[in-house]
């Protein structure tokens, strides 16, 4: 199973390098990266791996969520199925 | 590969407009819970409630954080209490209503709807006795929903039934009357009821269901506006947009359906498709109709509108479900749409629009608040009225009226939360009452003779 994260806010230094941290400690494996940054704003959406966790999805949620709140930045972690059900048939 | 910008878009329609499953709603069959004595079945009641759906909001909960998706409410249907209690030697139903009550309680839904009775061709000893316990029943518990099918396209119209809820209702809204009439708010009188709505206060679990079943009810009102926002092509391009927004928001509410159904192991059985308003801003079926190009809900145009819009989200979001059922379609109630309390307030949608407007869309005339000084006739009428273009139409029609005790024309009723706030229409005073006097059946109309 995968799911996305996606951040947004505006852009400062290590952003990537915390969020991908994080994924490691919670042993998410990064699996494709699409990041650009529009003037100031900064936008990622990071596909990960959740089969191998070492926590419960939803921990993961909330660590993620947290992380961002730290910094300033909005960061959803959600199931990739809900984005297949939406758009693809 | 899911692009950048389809992820975004997805997270734009949760986060800004609205986009929510609105109700995932357990169905509970009581069959099983008949007794002779009253205390032995409200215990069976409690007990088989609590044991099905004691995971039902932590599950909803569950969901809503690992997909990402709000799920608004997590609710209960239950077999129409009018067949269950029908077993027990009691003249008052009120305690089954109250048994209701203590397992929504324990089971942390918001709203359990079933306290109900299917009277469309007569009334059992059993119909009449929870029809005449429904004031007490629903001034006395908080979260239960009642709902009272009067008349079907097959068997006609029950006019004694239409004739006992004028009277229902008047009573219901006086003994709430401290809380602005707000039992009312609790009660439908339909013309063929759908058995597998998910949605309150409307909701309650057929005869032809199974043991237990979970049904969703997506939503999304403020998702199509801003679709619309974007479209500035003729009323093809408008249907058009609105059946793509229409298939992702029910893509959504399959998926959490089938999710639910997984993990509490319960058969899924539909998703409805209905665009359900807030009073939230952002939320409102009002402002689709007049982002359509209409100055104000109400104005004439406004039918052919509407009309448009139920059809497109039903075409949108049919092959977004492998089941479709309850209500599917757009939901109209006043006192639950900012864009609609306001056409009402300026004198622009009137109680005639909106009975007009029923006949394209899913449900009837809904949490309308008039005068407390209506009298029991005057409702009954109304009731009659809308539940005629139901059973002629081969169509869910509905009634959800507040005489709101004390208040006339011009004033507020403040319900607070979902339900919103309901500014009092004005009424005819003419009087309909040797009319429904009369009372018997009116007769099933030809459509019915369809074999």
């Amino acid at each position: 199973m995968r799911a996305i994260i996606t951040v947004t806010g505006k852009d400062a230094v290590g952003i990537i390098a915390q969020v991908s941290a994080s994924c490691t400690e919670a042993n998410a494996n990064i699996e494709d990266i699409t990041q650009k940054v529009f003037d100031d704003l900064f936008v990622m959406v990071m596909l990960v791996s959740i089969d191998g966790l070492s926590m419960k999805f939803t921990e993961f949620v909330d660590r993620m969520t947290e992380l961002g709140k730290i910094n300033g930045l909005a960061i959803h972690t959600v199931h990739e199925e809900i984005f297949n059900a939406m758009h693809r048939i | 590969m899911i692009t950048s910008s389809e992820i975004l878009e997805t997270l734009h329609m949760i986060e800004n407009e609205h986009l929510d499953v609105r109700t995932v709603t357990m169905g509970i069959s009581l069959f099983d819970c008949c007794d002779p004595d009253p205390k032995v079945a409200c215990r069976k009641i409690v007990d088989k409630i609590c044991s099905k759906a004691e995971h039902l909001v932590s599950t909803g909960e569950q969901i809503e954080k690992e997909f990402g998706i709000p799920i608004i409410n997590k609710r209960i249907s239950v077999t129409p209490m009018a067949m269950i209690a029908a077993a027990s030697k009691t003249e008052d139903y009120t305690c089954f209503a109250k048994a209701m009550q203590e397992a929504a309680d324990r089971c942390g839904v918001n709203f359990i709807g079933g306290f109900s009775a299917l009277v469309h061709k007569g009334f059992t000893d059993s119909d009449r006795k929870l029809i005449r316990s429904l004031p007490q029943a629903l001034t006395e518990t908080q979260n239960v929903c009642s709902s009272i099918n009067v008349a079907s396209t097959k068997a006609g119209i029950n006019m004694d039934a239409v004739g006992m809820m004028g009277h229902t209702i008047k009573d219901l809204a006086y003994l709430t009357r401290d809380q602005g009439s707000i039992g009312c708010a609790k009660l439908v009188v339909f013309a063929n009821v759908p058995e597998d709505n998910p949605f309150m206060a409307g909701a309650f679990h057929g005869v032809g269901e199974g043991e237990c079943v979970i049904n969703v009810g997506v939503s999304g009102p403020g998702v199509v506006k801003t679709a619309l926002e974007k479209c500035d092509g003729d009323l093809s391009d408008v249907a058009e947009t609105i059946k793509k927004t229409a298939f992702k928001i029910t893509r959504m509410g399959q998926l959490v359906a089938s999710e639910a159904s997984r993990r509490l192991n319960v058969p899924f059985g539909i998703v409805d498709l209905s665009l359900a308003p807030t009073p939230a801003i952002g939320d409102s079926v009002a402002h689709i109709l007049e982002e359509m190009g209409l100055e104000q809900c109400g104005a004439h145009g406004t039918t052919a509108a509407l009309a448009l819009l139920n059809d497109a989200v039903k075409k949108g979001g049919v092959m977004a479900s492998s089941h479709v059922g309850g209500l599917s379609g757009a939901f109209i109630p006043v006192s639950e749409d900012a864009g609609m309390i306001r056409a009402a307030e300026n004198g622009v949608l009137t109680l005639d629009k909106l009975e007009a407007m029923t006949a394209v869309c899913s449900v009837g005339l809904d949490m309308i608040a008039v005068p407390g000084d209506t009298s029991a006739d005057i409702l009954s009428a109304i009731i009659a009225d809308e539940i005629s273009i139901g059973v002629v139409n081969t169509k869910t029609t509905a009634v959800r009226i507040i005489p709101a005790y004390g208040k006339s024309v011009g004033d507020h009723v403040e319900f607070g939360g979902l339900l919103g706030t309901a500014p009092v229409m004005p009424v005819r005073n003419v009087s309909p009452a040797a009319f429904i006097a009369r009372g018997g059946r009116i007769p099933a109309p030809m459509q019915s003779l369809k074999n």
